[in-house]
Order: structure tokens, then sequence, then C-alpha cells
């Protein structure tokens, strides 16, 4: 077993239903030019009422209205088959897209990492639930055969000695040969494989096209090159809604599956996400553009979740949203927080960094500051907000409060000086010119304030701050 | 009953009321810095992993004196502290010369029930050593949450309030009353035992 192949059944129907919260509703997705309308794939609610695959869009509307029409976007398949890549990109070096309907990965090696097949199997199914694709793992020595016996099983693993005894009962019907090629091996009276692989070479030569046989002698084991995936280095997805929505609760959900997307794709290329937008589209006005950043790059769906509701909390939509998407071009690497193995974090702590992102998207950018002291003489310059932790400089000597109004007010309040004046004169060489003599008082009350009069003068007093 | 508890745990962690003058404390102390008050504290200090109220008249009374000592020390230690929702600007340069490391320190602007919402995500987080807070009128329930909070989060946690609230219960492990004339420090409440009868001097307002 060195490769496994993941056959997606009904992958264009859950392409559309992962997209939308779980329902009961008959689902029907049509293709075709406008006057020749017909079903292309339907979901089980649909399947049960009779409808299926290239039935005309009239019979199918004939066997029933009560039916979600969706129109068959074979773009948005192609970006599902991306994520998916991306998605097995995190389990193998080696993932092919080279399958229409199915990924190839390479796993001889994998198995080192993630353990037995089983698990490793298990691992896979499990993560593809969660991405919302029905799928059936098949696993074999190389990726023709396992792309072929997905055809009819699900879950067989078969390893080089049994190989040619699992293909060989495999019926030519299920071969993944064309139509014409199925049909004329049926005529000969060739209905299984090992029937086909023992019949004459030359004679199969001549009456095929050439890819027949090297399909059979790929499925046998001829190494034959496959195009390997290569992860795209920016991550943009888009979802599209039938109806507007109108209420930030109802983009929630596809926001959530969205935000689940980024981070599937960001941890299969072992990378992190420091910054994305979210881009709401409306039908008559601008699109709505929310920036999501954090300190430290991410990649836990959860608490990119949680940082992209906080900031939704805020944002006031002009108009209903037609569609949302996420787009992140800076994927920088991801570096794991180092934890002490014996230190004891009570459930649900989180680090420091991750407290003031989760404040500051809630918050806003401004509203979470640090503090630092700054060399000048003026009170007001003398110390200033920044977001970002760094040295503090120096502070000045004299007794300063631990108080300060941001503006100074009118100081009526009796008191009585305790120590002044400090004579503050600085600042005439920018315009912002400060002469003014600081007093110390206390007030009746208890205060201890500090006050400020015009330079030379005892009052009016300007309050301008508490020795708290 | 399922977890069996070592008495002397019970005992120490201060959840059984003895009523008499409580032994010396542990090596979790948070010391005040304020040697009397310790003195008169059944943990020797703040209540570690608790909420505690600081009521006082009226903004200036040396209401901050009181914690600059604790948050210098855990500033030191490289813990965050975070201060939510002041009255003023906490001004750089006084808090540096108390030794607060700058550094270690975030301050948040919020609204009411914004700045309860930060104070109780800070405390629960385990990230931070000691919360500031100054909520507006805020609900016994809150103020439970908060005392939750602090101790899902081993931090400490520090609610200003005005003198009014005194007379209203509250769910805070430790209150200190802080008193104008002459400057001294009431305690109202302690867990765990009984608040000493004396109100504590305070250091007077003095020149750094």
């Amino acid at each position: 077993m060195h490769w496994a192949c993941i056959l997606f059944p009904h992958f264009a129907v859950d392409g559309v239903q992962r997209q939308r919260p779980p329902s009961a509703r008959p689902l029907a997705m049509l293709t075709g030019p406008a006057h020749r309308r017909v079903v292309h794939a339907v979901n089980d609610a649909a399947a049960a009422r009779g409808l299926k695959a290239r039935l005309s869009v009239q019979a199918a509307q004939a066997l029933t209205s009560d039916c979600d029409w969706v129109e068959f976007d074979a773009s948005a398949m192609e970006r599902d088959r991306q994520l998916l890549a991306a998605w097995a990109y995190g389990f193998s070096s080696q993932v092919s897209l080279a399958f229409d309907d199915a990924l190839v990965l390479e796993i001889g090696q994998s198995i080192a990492l993630f353990g037995p097949w089983p698990d490793f199997e298990r691992r896979l199914r499990l993560e593809l639930d969660d991405l919302g694709f029905r799928h059936r793992i098949v696993a074999a020595p190389n990726a023709w055969a396992a792309r072929t016996l997905a055809n009819v099983h699900d879950g067989l693993g078969v390893d080089a000695p049994q190989l040619s005894g699992a293909i060989g009962r495999l019926p030519v019907a299920a071969a993944g040969f064309a139509p014409d090629v199925t049909e004329a091996f049926t005529r000969m009276g060739l209905r299984r494989l090992n029937q086909v692989m023992a019949a004459p070479r030359e004679g199969i030569a001549r009456r095929f096209p050439p890819h027949v046989l090297d399909w059979v002698d790929a499925l046998c084991g001829r190494v034959v090159p496959l195009r390997m995936y290569r992860p795209p280095s920016t991550f943009q997805r888009r979802m599209e809604f039938d109806h507007e929505i109108e209420l930030t609760s109802g983009l929630l959900f596809p926001l959530r599956r969205l935000v689940g997307d980024l981070a599937t794709f960001v941890r299969a290329r072992d990378g992190g996400v420091q910054r994305f937008q979210v881009v709401f589209e409306h039908d008559r006005f601008e699109s709505t553009v929310l920036d999501v950043g954090m300190l430290a790059p991410e990649r836990d769906a959860l608490r990119l979740l949680d940082v992209a509701c906080h900031r939704l909390d805020r944002l006031t939509l002009k108009a209903p949203v037609r569609a949302v998407s996420i787009v992140a071009d800076d994927l920088p690497p991801f570096v794991p927080p180092s934890g002490d193995l014996f230190e004891e974090h009570p459930q649900g702590a989180l680090s420091f960094d991750q407290l003031r992102e989760r404040l500051r998207a809630r918050l806003g950018d401004t509203e979470v500051h640090g503090m630092a002291t700054d060399f000048d003489h003026r009170p007001e310059r003398a110390w200033r907000r920044q977001r970002e932790r760094n040295e503090p400089l120096a502070a000045l000597a004299d007794a300063r409060p631990a108080w300060m109004l941001e503006k100074p007010i009118l100081f009526r309040a009796r008191h009585r000086v305790l120590f002044g004046p400090e004579r503050v004169e600085s600042g005439w060489w920018d315009g912002d010119d400060v002469r003014r003599d600081y007093y110390i008082v206390e007030t009746d009350a208890g205060q201890v304030a500090w006050v400020y009069a015009a330079s030379g003068e005892r009052g009016p007093f300007m309050l301008h701050g508490f020795f708290a | 009953m399922g977890a069996v508890v070592a008495l002397d745990q019970l005992l120490a962690e201060r959840t059984i009321w003895r009523g008499k003058a409580p032994a010396r404390a542990s090596s979790r102390a948070q010391p005040t810095g304020l040697a009397a008050l310790d003195a008169a504290l059944p943990f020797a200090g703040w209540p570690p992993a608790s909420l505690s109220e600081v009521l006082v008249a009226c903004d200036g009374l040396g209401e901050l004196s009181l914690l600059w000592p604790t948050l210098a020390r855990l500033t030191a230690e490289g813990r965050p502290v975070v201060v939510i929702g002041p009255p003023y600007l906490p001004y750089a340069p006084a808090w540096h010369l108390a030794g607060v490391a700058l550094d270690k320190v975030t301050v948040v602007h919020a609204d009411a029930t914004r700045a309860m919402w930060a104070a109780e995500q800070c405390l629960r987080s385990s990230a931070c050593g000691a919360v500031l807070c100054w909520p507006k009128n805020p609900t016994d329930q809150a103020l439970r949450r908060l005392q939750v909070a602090s101790e899902t989060g081993h931090a400490l946690g520090f609610v200003f309030r005005p003198e009014r609230a005194a007379d209203n219960p509250s769910p805070a492990a430790l209150r200190l009353h802080v008193q104008a004339h002459p400057r001294r420090v009431r305690v109202l409440k302690c867990r765990g035992a009984n608040p000493p009868p004396h109100s504590i001097p305070m250091p007077a307002f003095a020149l750094a």
C-alpha cells in the first residue's frame, strides 16, 4: 500500500450542500444551455423523489416542485478540488488531481508519521466528514489501482501480493474504460479484468486505442508519472447565497465554513495566517471589507473564527449581503507557542498575546494600548500610548501624578499647597509652548491633586492630575 | 464526595472559617507591600486567585499606591497587568517611578458592559498577573462572575468602587475601605477570618 485514492461520489452536490446550513430539502443541480436544461446531480432527498442526473428540467419539475434548483458551477467545483488537494497536502507531499472526481496521495511515507493505515484512514475520514464531503477510500500499491478499485470498493487496503487478484476480480464495466471500450470488451466475452489481462496483448493493441493497454499496464504497476499538486501561496474563497442575508447571525454559518477552509489550507502547508480580509458583497452598494489582523500567525480554526466574529460584531453592514469571500495574501510561517511541559494551566487558558488579540478584536485596536514614558518635560508629552511593547525610556525624576486628566479642568476645590511651584517651561521650538507653575495641593476631601497656574501667577488653578 | 481533600489543605486555602487568628500563610502569599496590612490579613497579603475590592470616597486618596508594590512585584516577575476602564489616564512616568515595569502593563478603554466583559476575559485567561477595573454600578452577579473568573485564572482581580457600595454585600474575598482623614485603610471583609478591628495607617503622601 503506497497510494491512497479518495473518491468523491457526490462531489458536486456535497460542494453545494456544505455551504448551506444542514437541511433535508431536496436539491438538484442544473446544467446545459437554456433550451435544453438537464439535471446534473441531485442530493439524497431529491433522489428519493425520483430525480436523477440527465433528466430534463421539465421532467424534473413535473416530479417535484418543492426542490432547491441550483446552477451547476464548474469553477466552484474546481475550487473545491483545489481545497481538497490543499487539505491532502497536509498528509503527503505527493498529491495528485490527475483523476477527475478523486484525488490520490502517496501514503507509503506518510504512514511513518500518521500511524498504521487503519488509524490514518480513520483520521482522513474524520476530517473529510468535517469538511462535508462524502467519500470512498482505497489504498493500493499504485495510484491507478487505487483509483480503479475505488470504483467498487470502500475501505479496502490492498498489498502488492494481492493486487493482481483484487484487480482481476473487477468487472470490466467498473474499470474506468470509455463506454465504447467497455462495450467492445463485453461483446468479446471479457467481463472481468483478469480475462482482459489474460488476453493476448497484440490483439488488444490492434483492436483498441493505445491508452487502453497503457491503463491496464498502469494498473498492474508500470510506473507512469503523475502530475503533482503544488499548493498556491495565497488563499481566496467565495461563497454566494441565493437570497440576501440581512442579519449578522445569518453570516455566522458561511463564515465558519470559510474560516474553517482557510485553517485547513494554512495547516496543510504548515503555515499560519496573520492577516485576512472578509469581503461582504452587496447588490447595489460597494462591498464591505472587514480586515482581520492578528499579532502573531494563527492557524486554529476556532481562534480565527473567534477573532473574525468579534470583529464582525462591531461591523455595521450597509446593505444585505449577497456573497462572502475570504482573501488571505499574507501567509507567514507558523511558529507554535512553546510551553513548559510541567507548567500548570487551567482549562481554557490563553496566552497573553491571544488574550490581547481577543480584546483588540472586540473593543478596537486603539482601545487597547500599552504605556511608556517619553523624553519631554511637558507633562502631556512625557508619556506615549503604544500598541506594541517595547523598552520604557527613563522617566523624569520629579513627582508626577498617577492619574492624569486628558484635558485639564478648572480647579475650584478648597485646598492647601503641599509643594510648589515647579516651573515647566518648554516647547517654544515646536509651537506648543508650555509655561506653567505646577503645585501639589491637598483638597479638604483628602485628595492630593496636581494643579497648575500660568507661570508667575497663583491662580486660577487648572487640575491636571491626582496622586492616587 | 469523589475527591479526597486533605484537611490541612482545606485550612490553608481558607475555605473553612475558623473564627480565630489565622496561621501564617503559604508560599502563594501575595504581600501587599504594606507590612501592617499584611499582618492583619489572613493570607498575609491579597487573597490569591481572588477578587479584592477597594472602596474610595473620591479619586486621589492613595488607592493606587496601595497596589503599586504588588504591581511592581508582578511585572518584575514578567506577569502582565491589565488596567481596564480607568477613570483618568494612567500617567506613565509616575507608574514607572513606582517601579512598575511599563512594558507589562496594558490599558483597555471600554464602556461599562464591555469593560466587565474584558475584565472577565483577562481574569479567566490565566495569562494575567493582576487585573484592575473600575466598573460602573456593577451588579452582584457581575462581581460574582469576576470572582469566579479570578479563581479560574489564578489572577488577582482588583475592583475599585465608590465608598457608598460599602453597605451592600459583595462576593469579593477582600474588601478594603480607603479613608481620607487621616489616611487609613479599613478591612471590611476578608474571607476566612474576622476583619481586624482597627484600621491600618497608610503612608502619608510624600514626594518621591
